[in-house]
C-alpha cells in the first residue's frame, strides 16, 4: 500500500529495544556536550537592539503618510477609493470643498476634512497605496507606536499628513538626501494643517 | 596562641567570602553560558560583560516585596531557606585549599580544620541541606510546593547512597577519610612511573567511581538532568513556588553554593585538589609552588563549575520513574561493583 507523502523528510520510526550504548545514556550525552559547544564558540546571532536595528524589508508596509506635492500642497482630493479597496475598513472620509484663497493648501477642488485610519483595524496589505489615484497615501517605514488606549490608535489627518519640509520620497518622513544635498521645499506662505 | 585564633578566623572569612562571591559571579556566568551555548550575548547592560548583573539582582531581590501565605507556617517558613543556605556554606570549611603557607618558618594552613573524618562530615553535612528544602516546601502549605519538597528528600535520599558507595571505594584506597591526607596522597607518582610527578589523581585509579560521583553530584545539587524538585514546567519552581524576595533569592544562591562546594569537593577528591603535574621540575620558591597550586584547585573548580552549566543546557531532565530506575537499579550495583574491583586491585597490587 502506498501512502501520499508530501515530503521526501518523512522518516518512519519503529520502537525497538536500546543498544547498550544507547541505554547508559553517557555516548549520547557526550555528542550532545560536543553539540553545544561547538555553539558556544560560533558567531552570535544577537542584534545589540536600542544600538544596532536590523533595516527594514524594501517592501515593508508601516504606518501611513498622506503626501504633500512639491509645494507643500495636500495631494489627496478625498475621493474614496482608499476607503472602499481597504478590506478591513479601517479608513473613514469626510471631503470638503476647497475655498478661495486654499488654493496653496490643497491641490485639487475638493479635500479631505477629515482622514482618519483605525491603526487596531487596518492589516497593513497596502491596498489603500495601490488604489490611489493621486499618489496620496503611502504605507512607510515607520512602525505604528503602541499606545495606551483605543481612541489614540485613530490617526487623524495631525498624525498622518506628512509634515511640511520634509521629503518628497514616498516611504519615509526623512529629508530626501539627493545629490548628498537634502530636498528642500519652498515654504507655503500662511501655513496651516 | 592569640595570632592562630585570628589567622582561622581570617581564613573562615576570606573562604566565606569566596564562597559567596563565586556562587554570585555563577549566577552571571550561568547566564552567560546558557546565552553562548544558544548563540546569544547574555547580560551585558549592567557594566562591562555584565559584571554587576550580580549586584543588580541582588539588590531587586532585597527590594522585592515579602509575602508569607496566609496559612504557612511562619518560623519554618523563614528557617527552611536559612538552612538550606547555613548547610551549603559549612560545607567548605573542610576543604583544603592548597599546601600550608610559610609564614616565616610557620606553617600555615590553608584549610579552615581537617578533621580526621573530613568526608563523612562532608556528607553529613549536605544531608541536612535537604531539610531546608523539605522544611521550606512543608510550611508553604501548597501542593506545588510539597511535590516538590517530596521528590527533593527522595531523591536525595536515593543519591546519597550511591555517593556514598563511590566514596567508600576511594577511601580504601587512600586508608584515610581527612581530605588533607586525600589530597596529600595525589600529589605522587602516577601509577609509579617517576617522570609523571604530581599526576597521581584517584581518577586515574576510579573513573567508574568518579562518573558515580559525578552524577550524583548532579543530583544532590538539584541541577539538570535531575532538577526535578524544581522543575519550572510541572512544579511551578517546586519546593520555593511560595517564596519571594530574598528568601527566594536565599534558596537559588545556595543552590550555586552548593555547586561551588561540590565541584570544590570534585576537584579535591578526584583532580588531585591543589597538585600541580610538573610543578615540582620548574623549582619555584616554596610559597610562590603554594599560590600556584591555589590557582590550579580554582581552575579546577571554575573547570567543574562550568561542566555543571554545560550540562544543564545541553540535556533535558529525568522522568521521575526514570530517575529513581537510574538511583537505586543502575548506579547503587554499580556502586558496590567498584568496590568489589577497587578491593580484588588492591589484592592483586599489593
Amino acid at each position: 500500500m502506498s501512502v501520499l507523502s508530501l515530503t521526501n523528510r518523512k522518516k518512519v520510526l519503529q520502537k525497538r529495544k536500546l543498544t547498550f550504548a544507547e541505554s547508559i545514556y553517557l555516548p549520547a550525552i557526550f555528542s550532545g556536550l560536543m553539540i553545544t559547544i561547538r555553539h558556544f564558540f560560533r558567531r552570535k546571532s544577537t542584534v545589540q537592539y536600542p544600538e544596532v536595528k536590523k533595516p527594514f524589508s524594501k517592501v515593508f508596509r508601516g504606518r501611513h503618510i498622506l503626501k504633500r506635492d512639491e509645494q507643500g500642497r495636500e495631494n489627496c482630493t478625498a475621493c474614496g477609493l482608499c476607503a472602499v479597496a481597504c478590506p478591513a475598513e479601517a479608513i473613514t472620509i469626510v471631503a470638503a470643498e476647497r475655498k478661495k484663497g486654499e488654493e496653496h493648501l490643497y491641490r485639487e477642488e475638493k479635500y479631505a476634512a477629515v482622514y482618519e485610519i483605525n491603526m487596531l483595524r487596518c492589516i497593513f496589505c497596502g491596498l489603500c497605496e495601490e488604489a490611489c489615484p493621486k499618489d496620496a497615501i503611502y504605507l512607510t517605514e515607520e512602525t505604528a507606536p503602541a499606545s495606551y488606549s483605543r481612541k489614540d490608535f485613530i490617526f487623524g489627518k495631525d498624525k498622518l499628513v506628512q509634515p511640511l519640509g520634509t521629503s518628497a520620497h514616498p516611504k519615509t518622513f526623512k529629508p530626501y538626501v539627493k545629490d548628498n544635498k537634502p530636498y528642500q521645499y519652498k515654504n507655503p506662505v500662511n501655513t496651516k494643517i | 596562641m592569640e595570632i592562630m585564633w585570628i589567622e582561622k578566623i581570617l581564613l573562615v572569612v576570606i573562604v566565606f567570602a569566596i564562597s559567596l562571591g563565586t556562587a554570585a559571579y555563577s549566577t552571571l556566568a550561568e547566564r552567560k553560558v546558557s546565552a553562548f551555548l544558544q548563540d546569544r550575548i547574555g547580560p551585558n547592560r549592567a557594566g562591562i560583560f555584565g559584571i554587576l548583573q550580580p549586584i543588580a539582582d541582588g539588590v531587586k531581590l532585597f527590594f522585592k516585596e515579602e509575602i508569607i501565605p496566609a496559612n504557612a507556617d511562619r518560623f519554618l517558613f523563614v528557617l527552611g531557606p536559612s538552612l538550606f543556605m547555613i548547610t551549603a556554606l559549612m560545607t567548605s570549611a573542610v576543604i583544603p585549599w592548597g599546601k600550608p603557607l610559610d609564614l616565616g618558618g610557620r606553617m600555615f594552613d590553608l584549610q579552615v580544620t581537617d578533621i580526621n573524618i573530613g568526608v563523612l562530615y562532608v556528607f553529613a553535612v549536605v544531608s541536612i541541606g535537604v531539610y531546608g528544602i523539605m522544611i521550606g516546601g512543608w510550611a508553604s502549605n501548597n501542593k506545588y510546593s510539597l511535590m516538590g519538597a517530596l521528590r527533593a528528600s527522595s531523591q536525595m535520599i536515593s543519591y546519597e547512597l550511591a555517593m556514598g558507595l563511590s566514596i567508600i571505594a576511594l577511601i580504601m584506597m587512600s586508608g584515610s577519610m581527612s581530605l588533607k591526607e586525600i589530597v596529600a596522597q595525589q600529589s605522587g607518582e602516577l601509577y609509579g612511573i617517576s617522570f609523571l610527578k604530581g599526576m597521581n589523581w584517584n581518577i586515574f585509579y576510579q573513573p567508574l567511581g568518579f562518573l558515580i560521583f559525578i552524577v550524583c553530584a548532579f543530583a544532590e545539587c538539584n541541577r539538570t538532568p535531575f532538577d526535578l524538585p524544581e522543575c519550572e514546567a510541572e512544579l511551578v519552581g517546586g519546593y520555593h513556588t511560595e517564596y519571594s524576595s530574598m528568601k527566594l533569592g536565599l534558596y537559588l544562591f545556595a543552590e550555586y553554593v552548593n555547586m561551588f562546594v561540590s565541584s570544590a569537593m570534585m576537584a579535591s577528591l578526584y583532580f588531585g585538589g591543589y597538585n600541580v603535574p610538573f610543578l615540582e621540575m620548574l623549582n619555584l620558591p616554596y610559597n610562590v609552588e603554594v599560590f600556584v597550586g591555589v590557582l590550579a584547585f580554582f581552575t579546577k573548580i571554575i573547570f567543574f563549575i562550568f561542566f555543571f552549566m554545560w550540562i544543564r543546557w545541553t540535556i533535558p531532565r529525568f522522568r521521575y520513574d526514570q530517575l529513581m530506575k537510574l538511583g537505586w537499579k543502575v548506579l547503587i550495583p554499580l556502586a558496590i561493583l567498584n568496590i568489589l574491583l577497587t578491593g580484588f586491585g588492591m589484592i592483586l597490587t599489593k
